[in-house]
């Protein structure tokens, strides 16, 4: 089987903090991002709780340095920050050097901002900037804007859920083609009304702390995030004399094809999608040493995906946690959060606990790690399941 | 009550879209999801907002919707119990 | 390495092309700045429990993947890769303006779930029950080259036989107001056949959905094979004659080998200079062609570009309305489609007759 693709830089901003360090940190101990809403005024706020990133959209601006008259939503400010350390953890000083494409992800995209002045834009001339950036690529554009990626292959992912995972792959995938040198890739979501109120409408929010593969468990927390990582061709990482965190090793996409929203009660296309990932990493499912559950704490989900887990592993599932607990659901940054969970799990050999689990599920016997765990990691695999039946799953390994 | 059911046959139909079906051709105790009329589960969350939005009762258990909404008969019978408007 | 086909075309626009048998014989000119697609008749293709939930965008979506795969023969692809550039608009509408409005009370699920940018691929998908590879991309002008590169590098590869590829955008009339505030739309109407004279900024806007059968095995059916696709994100005017011939060097070709250049031009006073660095330079001599005064213009719109130039191959023929100079051609062999949106989000398309 082929090489995995290396990943020589990441970066991330989520409710558990404003870097990898920051995330790494929460991570192991435990300190969860997830709170009543803050900055946005719903009337939904006393029944939900969220993973919000304690950041004002000013605060973000002064930190970006953005001129007064920008027009960026909080995605798109998400999305440099993440980006922005990616590049510079990947030591990039020179973008042009090499072919750099970007592949982003998004759900909400300018939705943020499009809400807040929707009737407003006809009377206020000062809020029509944002009109443009209503579009599910502008917030992709303004990354490739803002670290000077010019005259280069730029585009922008909408899958719902595994939007950012199938980014990831992507990049893999044009690495390995030689249409680039080096891609950064991942995604960006910011909380909204629109996606506060849609998953509302369809009773999956949990008014307490979500709780994924617990008995009890009553719905996900929505988050908000952004994440990146950097992918590099071989060439690259020795002509360069980079450090390799860790691989992108397989990958598999496959739809569930099942209902709109719901996935299938026997997890079919989660469980396609990690076999084709298998596939493509020429690993058997002995070789998973932790896999970082979707994990959404709907009843849906977690039955859908631990029936997945069982088809594809049988009696011998291993270790797994669902890091959602901490951050929330991030939608479409999630895959890419998750992505940056799964290298840190591989570079510091420790599994991530399953926050708040106290039940197992009745369904099977599947009990998810609920401390962090020491072991020696060397493949580490993720999913992320959407709607429109869109399941992908990411193998990380240490190792080419 | 024989008023109500007119009135949620017509409102289903409206609600949920369904051009091509008149009020004359949704039965009483027809089933209204799987077999009969072939509603699902995105339309029980449509009916469930229906219920508060029109008759101010609130589920708070999607799953406790198909058991209200098994048929006319059915609902016209728990809207007329629990209704608040 | 495989080669790449277009086994099959569908389109749904603002002119008379659900009928593959015909070739823009029916040509409709507009006086407007604001085009709806023509529709199907919808009721023949999808079943009211499914319709009923359907804005036009979704029903295009789904129509022209079904006029697709039924021409191509095939039941169900391999995988499904859509491109949208404003997705599921009517829907997300409705759901900001239920929210506004009611003060977020008695919303209801339909429109918020309809309104995901993957809502066309996923219905695609659940109709045929396809459980194959399935991506939407989302970037503007790009956004249907980007499920075109996606599926060339898969097909290339022989990771899939077979893909069916789309491009679907639809209005919205909230949407629609804005961008006529702003002047992305021209505030005036316009007439067709006049649109490349338009002195003003902004474009005729419309909507419609563009899908095709892609395969790596020939078959006399197929109407053009698909060589290369690249985007950009940006590219300088001045840049753009030397992005072109690399493009075309890389698979060993020159301007000269180009029997026909297809642009986006789309009447937009401000951008439509790019298609002109190439139709008065090292295109001067080469047959051109535009198409949007036909389609109008939204994010996928040279969908319809790719549409017309497979029709081109198949045919043999360039139609009259399409033609921006009169070069005499004995034969199309290679067709390069070009575009770009607002300046950024460039691409370069190159065909070959089969």
């Amino acid at each position: 089987m082929d090489q995995g693709v290396a990943i020589t830089g990441m970066g991330i901003i989520s409710a558990i903090g404003n870097n990898v360090a920051e995330n790494y940190a929460s991570l192991i101990h435990e300190k969860k991002g997830i709170s009543r809403i803050q900055k946005i005024d719903t009337i939904h706020r006393d029944e939900i709780m969220v993973g919000e990133i304690p950041v004002s959209n000013d605060e973000f601006i002064a930190q970006l340095g953005l001129p007064q008259d920008n027009n960026y939503s909080r995605t798109g400010m998400l999305g440099v920050l993440a980006a922005q350390e990616a590049l510079k953890d990947a030591r990039i000083e020179n973008i042009d050097a090499y072919r750099t494409g970007l592949v982003s992800a998004t759900s909400v995209g300018g939705m943020d901002m499009t809400e807040k002045y929707y009737y407003d834009y006809f009377t206020n001339a000062e809020c029509q900037k944002y009109i443009i950036a209503h579009h599910a690529g502008d917030s992709t554009q303004k990354i490739a804007d803002h670290l000077g990626i010019n005259n280069q292959l730029v585009t922008t992912i909408s899958t719902a859920c595994s939007s950012a995972a199938n980014a990831i792959m992507l990049g893999a995938r044009l690495i390995k083609s030689g249409k680039l040198d080096r891609v950064l890739v991942g995604g960006s979501d910011c909380l909204s009304k629109f996606t506060i109120n849609g998953f509302k409408t369809l009773m999956i929010l949990s008014d307490t702390y979500n709780t994924p593969f617990d008995e009890h468990r009553k719905g996900l927390n929505l988050g908000e995030a952004a994440a990146f990582l950097v992918l590099e061709s071989d060439h690259v990482v020795k002509a360069e004399n980079k450090n390799v965190l860790a691989y992108v090793k397989g990958y598999g996409n496959a739809n569930d094809a099942y209902h709109q929203t719901a996935s299938s009660e026997n997890g079919e296309g989660a469980t396609l999608a990690m076999q084709q990932a298998l596939k493509v990493a020429g690993l058997n499912p002995k070789d998973i040493d932790y896999i970082n559950a979707h994990g959404t704490a709907t009843g849906n989900n977690d039955l859908s995906e631990g029936r997945a887990f069982i088809n594809v592993f049988g009696d011998k599932v291993p270790d797994f946690s669902s890091t959602k607990a901490y951050t929330g659901h991030t939608l479409a940054a999630a895959g890419a959060i998750e992505a940056v969970y799964s290298v840190l799990a591989l570079q510091n050999n420790i599994i991530f606990p399953n926050l708040n689990f106290k039940t197992p599920m009745k369904e099977f016997n599947l009990i998810p790690q609920t401390k962090a765990k020491q072991k020696e990691l060397k493949h580490v695999l993720s999913n992320s399941l959407g709607f429109g039946g869109n399941c992908s799953t990411l193998i990380f390994s240490k190792n080419a | 009550m024989e008023e109500l059911k007119q009135e949620l046959k017509a409102k289903i139909i409206d609600q949920l879209n369904l051009e091509d079906i008149n009020v004359e051709d949704i039965n009483d105790n027809d089933p209204l999801f799987g077999d009969g009329l072939g509603l699902d589960s995105i339309d029980a969350l449509e009916l469930i907002v229906m219920l508060d939005k029109d008759y101010g009762i609130k589920l708070t258990d999607p799953k406790e919707g198909r058991a209200i909404f098994e048929s006319i008969d059915v609902m016209a019978k728990y809207i007329s119990e629990y209704r608040s408007k | 390495m495989k080669p790449v086909y277009i086994h099959s075309v569908a389109s749904i626009s603002a002119q008379n092309t659900v009928d593959e048998t015909a070739f823009l014989d029916d040509l409709v000119f507009y006086e407007d700045n604001v085009l709806p697609a023509i529709d199907p008749n919808y009721k023949d293709f999808i079943p009211p429990t499914a319709a009923r939930r359907m804005a036009k965008g979704i029903k295009m979506g789904v129509v022209a993947s079904k006029l697709a795969l039924n021409q191509a023969g095939i039941d169900k692809p391999n995988a499904i890769i859509t491109g949208t550039g404003l997705g599921c608009l009517r829907d997300s509408e409705k759901f900001v303006s239920a929210i506004l409005d009611n003060n977020e009370q008695f919303l209801t699920p339909t429109p918020f779930i309809q309104s995901t940018h993957n809502t066309v691929g996923g219905q695609i998908a659940l109709e045929l029950q396809c459980k194959g590879y399935n991506f939407t991309y989302v970037h503007a002008s790009v956004s249907f080259e980007s499920a075109l590169l996606d599926a060339e590098l898969q097909l290339k590869n022989n990771e899939a036989t077979n893909i069916l590829v789309g491009g679907v955008d639809e209005l919205g009339d909230h949407t629609t107001e804005l961008f006529k505030l702003i002047e992305l739309i021209k505030t005036e109407k316009v007439s067709s056949k006049a649109l490349l004279e338009s002195q003003t900024k902004g474009v005729v806007y419309s909507e419609g959905a563009n899908f095709f059968l892609l395969t790596n095995e020939k078959d006399e059916k197929c109407y053009a094979e698909l060589i290369d696709t690249a985007i950009f994100n940006t590219l300088k005017k001045d840049n753009l004659p030397t992005a072109v011939e690399i493009f075309l060097n890389s698979n060993k070709l020159n301007p000269e080998h180009v029997d026909l250049l297809i642009c986006g031009h789309n009447g937009d006073v401000e951008h439509d200079d790019y298609y002109e660095v190439l139709t008065s330079g090292i295109f001067s001599d080469t047959q051109q062609a535009f198409y949007k005064h036909l389609s109008g213009e939204f994010h996928t719109a040279s969908g319809f570009g790719f549409w017309l130039a497979n029709k081109i191959l198949k045919t043999q023929t360039l139609p009259e309305a399409v033609k921006l100079n009169h070069v005499k051609n004995s034969e199309f062999g290679y067709v390069l489609l070009y575009n770009q949106y607002l300046g950024e989000n460039h691409s370069f398309t190159l065909l070959r007759k089969c």
